[in-house]
C-alpha cells in the first residue's frame, strides 16, 4: 500500500518510523523471555503450567482484540461477531485434534483384533467414539477433512475468511452501517451459536469438542512443555499480527480506512470504493480472529458453542474500549489487563470485600463492576487506558467544548471530529 | 307386601341371630321369599353350573328385573362373594373368616346372618367370560343410574377401556336417555364402538361414514387401526386377504433390506451372512497365519476380505455369499403385497376415505392453529419490541439494556406476588408498579448516561451494553440463577377450545389483547397528546422545537422513560407466559431489534408488521422442523439477515426528511 514515489517522506524501515512498535515488540519479547525462564516447564517453576496456559490464552485474546481494534477502532465497524470467527478457528483446529487423537486410540484398540482393521472400521470406530455422546455414529460431512492437519489449518483461515467475506459483502453492499451493522453481526453470531448448540449440527452440540490440550502423537511430552510451545506460538502470532496491523494502518490505505470511519459518504464521494476497503478489513480481521482462536482453544482444552455466544463478542468490544480504541497497543493492553483481571476475580482468588453490612463476593460482583466501569470509560475516558500514554507524553488535545460542527443534529461534534 | 315380608324377615333374622349367639357354627337362614332370592332360584341351576354359553338368560333376567338389589347381587357375584347353600339352594353373600368359617349376609337386606360352616356352602366362581357378561350388565345399571354424574362416569369408563359387551349395553339404554348432552355422548360412543366391535360390516361402514369430517381424536383412534397394513411376500398371501396393493421392491415404501427380510420370513430366501458374520467366519478359518491362501496381514481392506470369504465359500466351508450380488438384485423379481389387517374390504375402503377426509380437515385446522400460535408469538414479540419502537424507533437511541428493563418488570411482578398472595390483585398492582419502576430506571439511565451520548450511537450501544451486563448480574445476585414463577390468576388458566385441533390458552389471548392495547396507547400518545406532538417535534428538529418553547431535554427524558416503562409492563406479561430469569431480557433483545429493524425504524405499523413477520416465520419454521426450536431461531435470523439485504430500511421505510434524521 505504501508507494514511495507519492509519499513526501522517504519511508525508512517500517519499524524505525514508529517507536511504539519497537517498544511493544521489546516488551512482548521480554515478557515471553521472562515467562519462559520462570515457567515450570523450564525448571524454575515459579509460574505454574496452568498459569502459563492462562498467559498464553491471554496473548491470543490480545491478538483477537488487535483484530477488533483494526475493524472497530480504525475502520469504524463495530462488529459483534469477531468472537464467532475466533470460535470457528478453534473448532477447525479442534476437529483435527480430536480426530487424530481418537484415531490413535481406536487404532491401538483395534490392533489386538485377529484381523487387521480396514479403513472403514477405523473410521466407524472414531465416529462412534466422537459422536456417541450425541447419539450418532456417522461422520457428518463437515468432518470430511478432519483427518488432515494441513486442510484443517487451511480451514482455520479460510472458513472465517469466507464467512466474513460473504456476510460483509451482503451487509456493506446494501449500505448497512453503524448500529444496524452491529445488530446484524450480533444476530449472525447468535444464529451461529444457536446452530452449533443443536446436536445434529455435526459438532457435538453443546458438548463441544474436548480433550484438545492433548496433542496427538505427543502423549509422552509433559503438559508443562506443551504449554510453553503454545505460549511461544501465541507470542509469535501476536507479534506478527501487530506488525501486520501496523503495516495495514500506516500509509495511504490506513488513511483511507480512518477516513471511512470518520465520514464514509465523503470518502465515497472522493471516489474510493468504500465497500472494498471495508470488506478487506472485515475479512482480514476475521482471519486474524480465526488464527487467534486456533491457538487459544488447544490451551483451553475445550470449546463449546457457549463460547461463541454474542456476549463474548461484546466483552471483546469492552476490552478494546477500555484499552483504548484507535491505537493498536491500547487493544492489547485492554485485552490483557481486563481478561487477566477477570480471571483473577472470577477464579475465586480475590479476597472478599467486607463492607460491614454486606460482604462483596467478587465472583458475583465482578461482572457488575465490569459493566459499570465500561459505562464510566465510555462516558469519561473515551480514549481508554491508552489515553494514559498520551498523558505521559503530554499530548493533550486542546480542551474545546463539544459543540456541533454543523448546523443541526446529526452533524459531527468537534470532539469526535478531532479524534 | 314385599316390604312387609322383608320387615318380618329382618325381625326374624335378628331374633334368630340373637338366639344363635352361643353357637358359633350355627347360623340364621336367609329369607327364602325375597324377590331377588326367588329370581335367583328360578335360574339357580344355570347359575350354579357357571357356563358362559348358558348363563345369558340368568344375567339378562337379573338385569331386566328392575329389582333394586340386582346391581349388588351382580357385583358380589362378579367379585366371587356369592355362595349357595348346598341343601336349601338359597343364595347368600359371604366373607371367609378362616378356612372353615364364613360370615354370612342376607341377599336382600344385607343383614348379618352370623357365622356358618364353610363346607355347607358352595362358592360361585364365575369364570372370566361370565365376569365379562356380568360387567356388561353392570354397565347397563351404571348407564341408567339416576345420577347424571354417574352416567358420565360410566361413559368415561367405557371410553377408557371399551370392549364388545359395552356395545350391547349402550344400545340397550340409548333410547331411554333424557339428558340431551348425555344422549349425544352415548350415541357417539355407540357409533365408535360399532366401528370397533360390530359383526355386521354394513353397520360398521354406516358408522364410519357418519364420522365424515369429524375432528375428534377418538374418531381417528378408532379409524386408524382399521387402515393398518402389513407387508408380506406373495407366497404367504392368505386366500381371503384384504389386499391394499401389490408392490415390487426396492420401493420407497419397501426398501431392499426390508423386502429381503420378508422373503426370509416367507421361506423363499435364506439370510445372507452379514459383514460381522463374514468377519467372524474369516477369523474362525485363520489357518497358520492365512485365510484361504491369503495372508492375514493383507486382509486390511474390505475387497481383500470379500475375496478371501468368496474363496472360503467356494470351498464350501462357509455359507455362500458373493460380493457381486446385491440385495437389490435378489428382491427385484419378487412380488410383495400389502394387506390390511382388517379383513373386510368395504370397511377398510370406507375407513380410508373417511380418514383421508378427516386428515384434510385436520390439516386445515392445524394450519389455523398454527396461525393462532404465530399470532400469539407475534404479539409477544410486539410487546417486547414496542418499547424499543419508542426509544430506538422514534428517538433513535439504541438501548441494549431494553431486555433488562423487560426483566426488571417481570421481577417486579414476582416481588409483588411475594407480598400480595392474591394473584388477580397482585397483577393489577404489578402492572402500574412495573411501569413506575422501569420508568424510573429509564429516566435515570437517560439522565446519567444516554444524554451525554446523543448522536454517538455506537458509544450509546456500548454503554447500554455495560448497563445490561451489570443489571443482569445484579438480578442474578439478588434473585439467584433459578427461574422464578410469576403465576397467572386463576381466570387466565385453561384455554379457549374450538375443537380437538384448534385451541388457544387464555394467557395468550390476554397477551394479544395487551399488545393491541399498547398499540392503541402508543397511537394515542403519539398522535393525540401534547407530549406526542412535542416528541415528534424534538425528534425531527430539536433546535426548531427548542425555539418553539419545547424543552428537548425534558421531552427526551420523558420519552425514554415512557418506552422503558412499556418494556416493564411487557415484562410482566412475558413473565406470565414464560419463567422469570435474569436472562429473559437477553433472550428477546435480538429478536426485538430485528422486529423493529425489519418493520422499519420510526413507524409503529412497521413494528407491528415486523412482529407478525418474525412470529409467523418462527412458527412456520418450527412447524417444518418440529422438536427443534434452535433450528427455527437459527433459520429465522438468517432469513432476517437476507431480508435486510433487500429492504435495508424495513418493510415500511420512512420517506423524505424523516428518513434523513
Amino acid at each position: 500500500m505504501q508507494n514511495p514515489s507519492t509519499t513526501a517522506r522517504k519511508p525508512r524501515f517500517l519499524l524505525a518510523d514508529k517507536p511504539s512498535v519497537l517498544i511493544f515488540l521489546a516488551c512482548l519479547g521480554l515478557f515471553t523471555l521472562g515467562v519462559t525462564v520462570l515457567a515450570e516447564g523450564s525448571g524454575i517453576g515459579v509460574i505454574s503450567t496452568s498459569f502459563v496456559k492462562t498467559l498464553g490464552k491471554t496473548l491470543c485474546l490480545c491478538l483477537v482484540a488487535l483484530a477488533m481494534d483494526l475493524v472497530w477502532g480504525y475502520c469504524g465497524i463495530l462488529s459483534l461477531g469477531h468472537m464467532a470467527f475466533f470460535g470457528i478457528g478453534g473448532y477447525a483446529i479442534g476437529m483435527w485434534l480430536m480426530y487424530a487423537r481418537t484415531e490413535l486410540i481406536v487404532v491401538q484398540s483395534l490392533s489386538t483384533a485377529p484381523l487387521p482393521a480396514t479403513a472403514q472400521e477405523i473410521s466407524d470406530g472414531i465416529a462412534t467414539q466422537i459422536f456417541g455422546v450425541v447419539g450418532s455414529s456417522d461422520f457428518p460431512p463437515i468432518w470430511g477433512f478432519a483427518h488432515s492437519l494441513p486442510l484443517q489449518l487451511a480451514a482455520v483461515v479460510v472458513v472465517p475468511g469466507l464467512l466474513a467475506l460473504v456476510f460483509g459483502w451482503l451487509a456493506f453492499r446494501s449500505r448497512v452501517t453503524g448500529v444496524y451493522l452491529s445488530i446484524l453481526t450480533q444476530a449472525m453470531t447468535l444464529a451461529l451459536s444457536l446452530y452449533l448448540f443443536q446436536n445434529d449440527s455435526g459438532l457435538r452440540g453443546n458438548n463441544g469438542l474436548s480433550g484438545l490440550q492433548n496433542l496427538p502423537g505427543l502423549g509422552d511430552v509433559p503438559q508443562s512443555a506443551v504449554s510453553l510451545w503454545f505460549f511461544w506460538a501465541s507470542a509469535a502470532a501476536l507479534g506478527l499480527g501487530y506488525l501486520l496491523c501496523v503495516w495495514v494502518v500506516s500509509g495511504k490505505f490506513g488513511s483511507v480506512i480512518r477516513a471511512i470511519r470518520d465520514d464514509e459518504s465523503r470518502v465515497r464521494f472522493l471516489g474510493y470504493p468504500v465497500e472494498v476497503y471495508k470488506l478487506f478489513i472485515f475479512t482480514l480481521t476475521a482471519v486474524i480472529a480465526g488464527i487467534a482462536g486456533a491457538l487459544y482453544y488447544p490451551q483451553a482444552g475445550i470449546i463449546n458453542p457457549a463460547e461463541m455466544a454474542p456476549i463474548a463478542s461484546i466483552y471483546l468490544a469492552v476490552w478494546v474500549a477500555i484499552g483504548g480504541r484507535g491505537r493498536l497497543y491500547g487493544a492489547v493492553i485492554g485485552a490483557g489487563f481486563v481478561s487477566l483481571l477477570s480471571t483473577f476475580f472470577t477464579g475465586g482468588q480475590a479476597p472478599d470485600l467486607n463492607l460491614g453490612f454486606y460482604t462483596v463476593q467478587w465472583v458475583d460482583w465482578w461482572t457488575v463492576l465490569l459493566g459499570l466501569s465500561f459505562v464510566v470509560v465510555t462516558l469519561f475516558a473515551p480514549k481508554g487506558l491508552g489515553g494514559l500514554f498520551d498523558l505521559m507524553a503530554n499530548r493533550l488535545s486542546p480542551n474545546r467544548h463539544g459543540a456541533d460542527l454543523g448546523p443541526d443534529a446529526g452533524a459531527l461534534r468537534e470532539k469526535e471530529a478531532d479524534t | 307386601m314385599s316390604y312387609l315380608c322383608r320387615c318380618c324377615a329382618v325381625v326374624m333374622a335378628v331374633l334368630w341371630s340373637l338366639a344363635a349367639l352361643p353357637l358359633a357354627a350355627q347360623t340364621a337362614a336367609p329369607a327364602p321369599d325375597a324377590p331377588i332370592q326367588l329370581l335367583l332360584q328360578q335360574h339357580g341351576d344355570i347359575i350354579a353350573k357357571s357356563s358362559r354359553k348358558t348363563i345369558g338368560p340368568a344375567i339378562d333376567a337379573l338385569a331386566a328385573s328392575g329389582l333394586p338389589d340386582a346391581q349388588t347381587v351382580l357385583e358380589k357375584w362378579q367379585a366371587k362373594e356369592m355362595w349357595r347353600h348346598k341343601d336349601s339352594g338359597l343364595f347368600v353373600f359371604a366373607d371367609k373368616v378362616d378356612r372353615q368359617t364364613l360370615q354370612v349376609f342376607d341377599l336382600a337386606t344385607g343383614s348379618d346372618l352370623g357365622q356358618a360352616i364353610a363346607r355347607d356352602y358352595k362358592q360361585l366362581k364365575p369364570n372370566s367370560g361370565i365376569r365379562g357378561l356380568i360387567g356388561a350388565a353392570l354397565v347397563r345399571f351404571q348407564l341408567t343410574d339416576p345420577d347424571p354424574a354417574a352416567r358420565h362416569a360410566a361413559l368415561d369408563a367405557i371410553e377408557r377401556d371399551a370392549d364388545a359387551s359395552h356395545l350391547d349395553a349402550l344400545r340397550a339404554v340409548a333410547g331411554g336417555e333424557t339428558d340431551a348432552a348425555l344422549a349425544a355422548r352415548m350415541a357417539r360412543l355407540e357409533r365408535l364402538l360399532t366401528i370397533r366391535f360390530d359383526d355386521d360390516d354394513a353397520a360398521r361402514v354406516a358408522a364410519i361414514t357418519s364420522f365424515e369430517g369429524d375432528l375428534g381424536v377418538d374418531v381417528r383412534a378408532a379409524l386408524t387401526p382399521l387402515t393398518q397394513t402389513r407387508m408380506m411376500h406373495d407366497s404367504q398371501l392368505p386366500a381371503d386377504a384384504n389386499i391394499k396393493r401389490r408392490l415390487s421392491a426396492p420401493d420407497d415404501a419397501l426398501p431392499a433390506d426390508a423386502a429381503f427380510d420378508l422373503m426370509i420370513a416367507a421361506g423363499v430366501a435364506t439370510p445372507l451372512p452379514t459383514a460381522e458374520d463374514r468377519k467372524a467366519a474369516l477369523i474362525a478359518h485363520i489357518d497358520n497365519g492365512a485365510v484361504a491362501g491369503t495372508q492375514v496381514h493383507a486382509l486390511d481392506t474390505q475387497a481383500a476380505r470379500d475375496a478371501a470369504y468368496a474363496a472360503l465359500a467356494k470351498a464350501g466351508t462357509v455359507p455362500p455369499w458373493s460380493p457381486d450380488q446385491t440385495l437389490d438384485d435378489l428382491v427385484a423379481d419378487q412380488g410383495f403385497v400389502e394387506i390390511y389387517t382388517e379383513p373386510s374390504a368395504a370397511v377398510t375402503t370406507a375407513a380410508q376415505s373417511t380418514l383421508d377426509g378427516i386428515e384434510r380437515r385436520v390439516g386445515l385446522n392445524q394450519t389455523l392453529d398454527l396461525g393462532l400460535d404465530a399470532l400469539s408469538l407475534a404479539s409477544i414479540y410486539f410487546l417486547a419490541a414496542i418499547g424499543l419502537a419508542i426509544t430506538f424507533g422514534v428517538m433513535g437511541v439504541i438501548n441494549m439494556a431494553h431486555g433488562e428493563f423487560i426483566m426488571m418488570g417481570a421481577y417486579t411482578g414476582y416481588v409483588v406476588q411475594l407480598i400480595i398472595p392474591d394473584y388477580t390483585l397482585s397483577i393489577i398492582v404489578a402492572i402500574p408498579l412495573a411501569f413506575a419502576v422501569t420508568f424510573g430506571a429509564g429516566v435515570a439511565m437517560e439522565r446519567l448516561v444516554i444524554r451525554w451520548l446523543y448522536h454517538r450511537p455506537l458509544e450509546t450501544l456500548l454503554a447500554t451494553f455495560g448497563i445490561s451486563i451489570a443489571l443482569q448480574q445484579l438480578a442474578k445476585n439478588i434473585f439467584g440463577t433459578q427461574a422464578r414463577p410469576l403465576t397467572a390468576p386463576g381466570w387466565l388458566d385453561g384455554s379457549l377450545v374450538f375443537n380437538d385441533v384448534v385451541a388457544i390458552s387464555y394467557i395468550r389471548i390476554a397477551i394479544f389483547v395487551l399488545a393491541l392495547l399498547f398499540l392503541a396507547l402508543f397511537l394515542i400518545v403519539m398522535n393525540r397528546t401534547r407530549l406526542g406532538l412535542e416528541v415528534r417535534a424534538v425528534t425531527q428538529n430539536p433546535r426548531m422545537a427548542a425555539s418553539m418553547g419545547i424543552n428537548p431535554d425534558r421531552i427526551n427524558m420523558l420519552t425514554f422513560g415512557f418506552g422503558s416503562g412499556i418494556a416493564g409492563i411487557a415484562g410482566v406479561a412475558i413473565g406470565l407466559y414464560a419463567k422469570v430469569t435474569s436472562e429473559m431480557g437477553a433472550d428477546y433483545i435480538v429478536q426485538s431489534f430485528m422486529t423493529v429493524v425489519v418493520g422499519g425504524v420510526g413507524n409503529i405499523w412497521g413494528t407491528l408488521l415486523g412482529a407478525t413477520l418474525v412470529g409467523t416465520l418462527q412458527k412456520g419454521i418450527e412447524w417444518m422442523y418440529p422438536s427443534n426450536t434452535l433450528a427455527a431461531q437459527t433459520y429465522m435470523i438468517l432469513f432476517i439477515i437476507l431480508f435486510i439485504q433487500f429492504r435495508p430500511r424495513g418493510i415500511i421505510a420512512l420517506k423524505g426528511r424523516a428518513a434523513e434524521v
